[in-house]
């Protein structure tokens, strides 16, 4: 079965009022209800959210020899805020599971497919 | 059935011809066959190259289309079986062709799932861009090459054929369905359909030269009016095509510029055009589920229906638009009843309405505000519109055409 990445896209520094309790409760509500249902479906195949990308750390070949820094890989206004890894048939059952996660999120999905089915 | 003895002599000319006609249902079926986009192309290319040298010498087969997909399929499995990677393919085929073969599955429903159908709703998939949407239904459904569409869309060759090759590649690696959508989601993927067809249209009149576009869209709309029958906004599609096209011999100008429908000489009108066009607009009234394309097909069929622009039956038309604006409220559509309000309740009436549009980019919005103008009298604000249309006026005719201040249509309305 084809896997796909459905990647939560956050935007920073957007004007928003914080959430309230209830509101986070209603989140949380929604998110555990799609991740029950991505299993009880087989879709699920893994899934995180992320800290914060000031959070990160880049640890990259330089001249031979490793060279770590502090912060994420690219500043920009938008992060990865976590990910579903998934199995669909197709990309349209890849974007139905989409339309649920960002509703359920309230943020943009990005669908890309893994190259190559590791159970092919 | 074509005459043998009056058929045109079959050089590659003809030949290609033939072929372009016919290709979309064959590459349709060995995509479907040999599950590869690319590969079905190619193997089309190939029966091409076999037709040139056989036709000529022993005639056109009774059944071209059926000729060319027996052709390309053996070809396929011929370089399959070549190929390593094709010996692996190649098992996949079987597979599938043994499905396909499956004697639960009624023969009638797979005459009737035509595999274009299935190819059109993965050439547009809302998943590929509007362009890339385009330049697939025109090269795998039109059987158009790279290079025609590319010189149709003013596009350099290498960049239609990355477009095409990066759609390609997306619907292999995300693996877009070969497929017709539900039911649920069937309105949703026909209204995509139906917009590149008629952006394809579009693109095709909005052109100084006959690119060829328009001719190729309506082929498409009567094609998926027969795969969908029973979608009277198929239909409505190709009634719209087929009534805006029978005006194009008196659309344009000499040098260019566009002649409003009211000042154009409908003795140059296509009556077989309009007549078809009608007859598709008569059933669909009697379906009796209307959506935004019948109802600009039935405008058209109501000014087609007035041998002067005097003779119009501009109530018709305003209850027409009312229907339109409940089915697609945009500005254009509003602007455009307007223009018809005008014509039954006088020119105050419809300034009214053309003024509340927020449409400050879109030139025939001042191109109608300075019309409306003139004939209140009012005509320091009315030059100053046609400045504003032209500032904004796509072409140099155009632009030429409203700084001399729609003299022409003034003149038309006294």
């Amino acid at each position: 079965m084809p896997q796909y990445m459905l990647s939560v896209h956050s935007v920073e520094e957007e004007v928003r009022e914080p959430m309230t309790d209830e509101e986070m409760q209603q989140s949380w509500a929604r998110i555990s209800a799609l991740n029950e249902e991505l299993k009880s479906a087989g879709a699920w195949v893994f899934a995180g959210a992320l800290h914060e990308p000031d959070t990160a750390t880049v640890v990259r070949m330089s001249n031979g020899e490793v060279l770590t820094t502090d912060g994420p890989f690219a500043e920009a206004k938008e992060h990865l805020g976590g990910f579903y890894a998934i199995e669909a048939e197709d990309l349209d059952a890849a974007l139905a599971w989409a339309s649920k996660a960002t509703a359920a999120v309230g943020k943009p999905i990005e669908v890309r497919p893994f190259r190559d089915d590791p159970d092919a | 059935m074509r005459d043998r003895d009056a058929a045109p002599r079959l050089d590659e000319a003809e030949i290609g011809r033939i072929f372009r006609e016919e290709s979309g249902r064959s590459v349709a079926a060995l995509i479907r066959a040999l599950g590869d986009i690319d590969a079905a192309e190619d193997a089309v290319q190939e029966a091409f190259a076999v037709a040139v040298r056989r036709w000529p010498e022993h005639g056109l087969p009774p059944n071209p289309g059926g000729w060319i997909t027996t052709t390309a399929r053996n070809r396929a499995i011929d370089r399959l079986r070549r190929e390593t990677r094709g010996r692996e393919l190649l098992r996949e085929v079987a597979v599938l062709a043994a499905g396909e073969d499956d004697p639960g599955l009624p023969g009638e429903e797979r005459l009737v799932q035509d595999e274009r159908l299935r190819l059109i709703f993965t050439c547009c998939h809302p998943a590929l861009s509007t362009d890339a949407q385009v330049a697939l239904t025109l090269r795998l459904l039109g059987g158009l090459s790279t290079h025609e569409v590319a010189r149709s869309f003013l596009v350099a060759e290498p960049a239609m054929a990355q477009r095409l090759a990066r759609a390609k590649r997306k619907i292999k690696a995300t693996r877009i369905p070969y497929r017709v959508p539900e039911d649920r989601e069937l309105p949703d993927r026909l209204r995509a359909v139906l917009a590149v067809v008629y952006l394809v249209y579009n693109a095709g009149s909005s052109g100084a030269t006959d690119s060829g576009l328009c001719a190729e869209a309506i082929r498409l709309a009567r094609i998926l009016v027969t795969l969908m029958p029973d979608e009277p906004e198929v239909a409505g599609l190709l009634a719209l095509l087929l009534l805006t096209e029978s005006r194009r011999g008196s659309r344009v100008r000499p040098d260019g510029s566009l002649v409003v429908l009211g000042e154009q000489d409908r003795g140059l009108w296509d009556r077989a055009l309009i007549e078809e066009g009608q007859a598709i607009v008569r059933r669909c009234v009697r379906l009796g589920r209307p959506g935004a394309y019948q109802l600009q097909a039935a405008i058209n069929a109501v000014h087609a229906d007035a041998a002067a622009v005097e003779e119009t039956d501009w109530p018709q038309i305003v209850a027409l638009y009312d229907q339109l604006l409940a089915a697609a409220a945009t500005p254009v559509v509003a602007l455009n009843r307007a223009v018809a309000v005008g014509e039954v309740q006088g020119p105050a009436a419809a300034l009214a309405l053309v003024d509340a549009l927020a449409l400050d980019n879109y030139h025939p919005f001042h191109a109608t505000r300075a019309d409306l103008l003139q004939r209140l009298g009012r005509s320091r604000e009315a030059a100053a519109a046609y400045e504003r249309a032209a500032a904004l006026a796509p072409t140099d005719a155009e632009r030429d055409f409203l700084r001399r201040g729609g003299r022409a249509s003034r003149r038309a309305r006294r």
